[in-house]
């Protein structure tokens, strides 16, 4: 997030999109319902009904995946009727002319066709941004799990810079992070184009201080590779990925194309998996080796507003379970990698520390329960709250980009007619393998369903409660049908929280071509009674 | 009171509190003032973090000036007031307004897991020597042991009508799931309809039961440990789940989780939590847990071994695979679920091991 949780009680116009914040965010969509009875103005872009469309001031729900048409008519819109920050643009951006040229074939009746919902809406949407004297952007998963997800997020950044809706309280561009600690597995380096806090494995000198600092003369210098180009190489007589290490992660349940990546995993030669239970992931494993839990281990993580806090352990590790960072190490030093003599996770946080500019601030003894925002560049350095104040990243002009509309990887057609698309539910956690074994949860949620608008459950010879089957290119399932005006219609909605009902056995048409981000949200099926 | 232009602090606002004068802000009530001069003033319907309610008149105190005694919490500092904050008289009040209290409840004392603020109506008994048992009041408030939910006990017969429940749900979490039915001793909190929590807008976020000052509302959950008999230890950490990252305090009796309380100074999260951070923390003690390492047999099922075994034959595998193919050919998916530690080994198991980039996490799906 480029601002801070506690100040999302503060815009005074919020857009929401792409964001489940009250079943997924909960505790940070209770500061947008503040903002709410302050008397804030929210705009939701979602295709389905959410709780959060539902306290909208304006719900937008645009076709699955047509973001970036919703966002090129708003733009459009905001330099049609001269509400764009002319200040901000002259003093901070580049690239404003082109993009101001690029803008004027993208009018709300083009986007109002592609998006499925009215022109007027689309401009109400714009003003109120374009209006807002402190406008804020939240975004979930909704806009990065497409083939366009850089371009929705740029898109996004776009109508910020238009507006100046950057660099002061309330406002920003605010995504909400899935994970507790997905941000720290970038600020890490567990990402193949950086090193430890966003050094890009492509600069020479980077290159050259982790080749020292590793004690690693063959270094590639660039030559990166992401999971799912790994995935496809898995077994592969060229350039091939043989041997795997996976930490905590249900990758045959979470990823996209369950089939593909059960098929990757096996193809190996040697699989290791580190994790707390034994998941469909851990099963197909050569060892399984079993890492002490939350509240068994001292660590830090990063949350979504950058804020670095301390994890303690309260109970002593189950049965011999150790913790990752230990076993990561024991694997290390066997195959003679130097480097690896910790005793402690404190001595592996402040090496990572030293070798992070946007950490080099902090230590394991100065984080206290979560007193810095990264950037911290130097020692007494107060953190960085707000992204953005005064100049962007090294002093340079936040830049316009020129995007255009493209369609999903995969659209309905005769054969698969209705949109699906996936999340996440309140009261389970992904895959459930942590949730589902939480006593209670079951009383609340105990199976997943089909969520499909009652007209579309009459139409297509359902009946609301019994069982369907849903097929995409890619597989089937079978699950239960719900009927709830949450869904629109033509489209569809699922967890994929229950093994039982995989949804991923369905999903993997796309990925974006720059991140590799698989297009989840999006998902041509067919649908019939089972 | 003609202001002195020649003073510093001639323009500040002023107060007297128990005979020291300090300044103060605009807006601030006189319960504020007083709490930053370390005056202990009693209070049942007072949480920070909402609208001063002024239901309780605990927090009474004398001002200067005006016949009647001011409920501190929601009257504001004003320039000259002259407060005391306990006087004799005041305090008897205070201590019968307490017994009185005391005599419409089931019991005064709860067990300390029933939530965060639950002891506060004890220790304030104690504090005032309140259990006379002088009054013999009718029992107001009847508990709802219908509602199975496995969260949140409703135990209404505890309740003294603060209504803190039904502001936090309202002020704090906005879903206003709570409702008050009826008025005076048939008040009775409640949901729409008298439904089931689980019928109503409730989202078992539990802030209900962290706010409720006498145990009425209460962790049904962290209730199954009341019998053991080791002390409650509260460790300071971090929700696992979502990345909003809530400071939460882990309940332990000896190596047990009980329970989890939010944290009211967490930075992210201001006391706030949702189902999941409150109620989810018992995975890490379940049965399925893996307890031994795994080695895989021919026959596809698995063996527990030692760590030097396995970590043995990880490490072989993994040089094996390097002298077969190459070191491209080995790969790390990191977690976004554990934490820093865990991550940067991984990425520098695979940069210093084998000098690739070959490292990725679950971030792309």
């Amino acid at each position: 997030m480029s601002n801070p949780l506690k100040d999302m009680d503060k815009p005074d116009t919020i857009f929401a999109i792409g964001t489940n914040m009250t079943e997924c965010h909960p505790v940070a969509a209770t500061g947008l319902k503040k903002a709410l009875t302050k008397g804030a103005k929210l705009i939701v872009a979602d295709p389905r009904k959410t709780h959060l469309a539902e306290l909208a001031h304006l719900h937008l729900p645009i076709r699955v995946g047509s973001d970036v048409a919703l966002l090129l008519a708003m733009a459009h819109v905001i330099v049609r009727e001269e509400l764009a920050d002319k200040e901000f643009i002259a003093e901070r951006t580049g690239g404003f002319v082109q993009f101001e040229a690029h803008l004027q074939r993208f009018s709300p009746e083009w986007a109002a066709e592609i998006c499925e919902v009215p022109a007027e809406d689309i401009e109400q949407a714009a003003r109120w941004y374009g209006n807002a004297k402190l406008g804020a952007i939240y975004y979930t998963l909704g806009i990065t799990e497409h083939i366009c997800g850089v371009d929705n997020v740029q898109s996004l950044c776009n109508l910020a810079l238009l507006t100046g809706n950057l660099g002061k309280e309330g406002t920003g561009i605010n995504p909400m992070r899935g994970q507790n600690n997905i941000q720290g597995a970038g600020d890490c380096g567990a990402v193949p184009n950086n090193y430890v806090g966003f050094q890009p494995v492509t600069d020479k000198s980077f290159h050259e201080k982790f080749k020292e600092a590793y004690q690693q003369p063959e270094m590639d210098l660039g030559n990166q590779m992401t999971k799912v180009t790994a995935l496809n190489l898995c077994g592969a007589n060229e350039g091939g990925i043989h041997a795997m290490l996976i930490d905590g992660e249900n990758t045959v349940v979470t990823d996209p194309d369950k089939n593909h990546c059960e098929k990757a995993l096996k193809a190996l030669d040697h699989l290791v998996v580190i994790d707390i239970f034994l998941t469909e992931t851990a099963q197909m494993a050569d060892i399984v080796l079993p890492a002490s839990a939350w509240g068994e281990t001292d660590g830090v993580q990063a949350n979504t507003e950058r804020r670095v806090q301390r994890l303690r352990a309260a109970v002593p590790s189950y049965g011999d379970s150790k913790p990752d960072w230990w076993i990561i190490s024991e694997i290390s030093k066997r195959l003679g990698t130097p480097g690896f003599e910790y005793d402690s996770a404190k001595d592996v946080f402040n090496e990572l520390c030293e070798l992070s500019p946007i950490y080099a601030g902090l230590n394991w003894d100065n984080i206290g329960d979560g007193n810095f925002q990264w950037p911290v560049p130097e020692e007494g350095h107060p953190g960085t709250p707000i992204l953005h104040e005064d100049e962007f990243k090294d002093g340079k002009p936040g830049l316009f980009k020129v995007i255009g509309y493209r369609d999903p990887a995969e659209v309905i057609d005769d054969d698969y007619p209705v949109w699906l698309t996936t999340g996440r539910r309140l009261q389970a956690y992904h895959t459930r393998t942590q949730t589902g074994r939480a006593s209670g949860i079951d009383y609340l949620l105990n199976e997943e369903t089909l969520e499909v608008h009652p007209d579309d459950v009459a139409d297509w010879g359902l009946i609301d409660g019994t069982m369907v089957k849903m097929a995409s290119r890619r597989g089937e399932i079978e699950l239960k049908v719900e009927a709830t005006t949450r869904s629109p219609r033509g489209t569809v909605f699922t967890s994929f929280s229950f093994a039982d009902t995989n949804v991923n056995i369905l999903t993997g048409s796309g990925y974006d071509p720059v991140t590799q981000t698989a297009e989840l949200k999006v998902c041509p099926v067919k649908i019939w009674p089972a | 009171m003609i202001n002195d232009p020649s003073s510093n602090i001639a323009s500040a606002l002023s107060i007297t509190v128990d005979g020291k004068a300090t300044t103060f802000t605009e807006g601030e009530t006189i319960y504020q003032v007083a709490t930053r001069l370390q005056k202990d003033i009693p209070t049942l319907c007072y949480d920070d973090r909402l609208e001063a309610f002024g239901g309780c008149r605990l927090c009474v105190v004398e001002v200067e000036g005006i016949r009647n005694p001011v409920a501190s919490c929601t009257t504001k500092a004003a320039d000259g007031m002259i407060v005391k904050t306990a006087p004799p008289k005041i305090e008897k009040m205070r201590k019968t307004l307490l017994e009185m209290v005391a005599s419409e409840n089931r019991e005064i004392d709860v067990d300390p897991l029933r939530g965060l603020a639950s002891q506060e109506f004890a220790t304030l008994i104690n504090r005032y020597d309140a259990r006379s048992g002088r009054f013999n009041g009718a029992k107001s408030g009847t508990s709802n042991l219908k509602d199975l939910n496995p969260f949140i006990l409703r135990d209404y017969e505890q309740c003294i009508s603060c209504y803190r429940c039904v502001r936090v749900c309202a002020e704090q979490e906005g879903d206003y799931a709570i409702t008050v039915a009826n008025r005076g001793f048939h008040t009775q909190i409640s949901t729409e309809f008298n439904n089931d929590l689980r019928d109503s807008d409730c989202t078992f976020c539990g802030q209900c039961i962290q706010t409720c000052p006498t145990g009425a509302l209460a962790d049904k959950k962290a209730l199954r440990s009341e019998e053991l008999p080791e002390p409650i230890k509260k460790t300071r950490t971090v929700c696992p789940y979502c990345a909003v990252g809530c400071s939460i305090d882990l309940m332990t009796k000896g190596d047990k989780i009980v329970g989890a309380q939010p944290a009211m100074d967490g930075p992210a999260n201001k006391g706030a939590l949702c189902i999941k951070g409150q109620f989810t923390y018992d995975f890490i003690q379940h049965e399925d847990r893996l307890q031994k390492p795994l080695m895989k047999q021919p026959d596809g099922t698995f063996k527990e071994v030692d760590w030097n075994t396995a970590l043995d034959a990880a490490a072989k595998g993994f040089a094996d695979a390097r002298a077969k193919y190459g070191r491209h050919s080995i790969f790390g998916i990191a977690s976004g679920r554990a934490p820093h530690e865990a991550a940067y080994t991984m990425q520098k198991f695979i940069r210093a091991g084998f000098g690739t980039h070959h490292i990725d996490n679950c971030s792309r799906a």
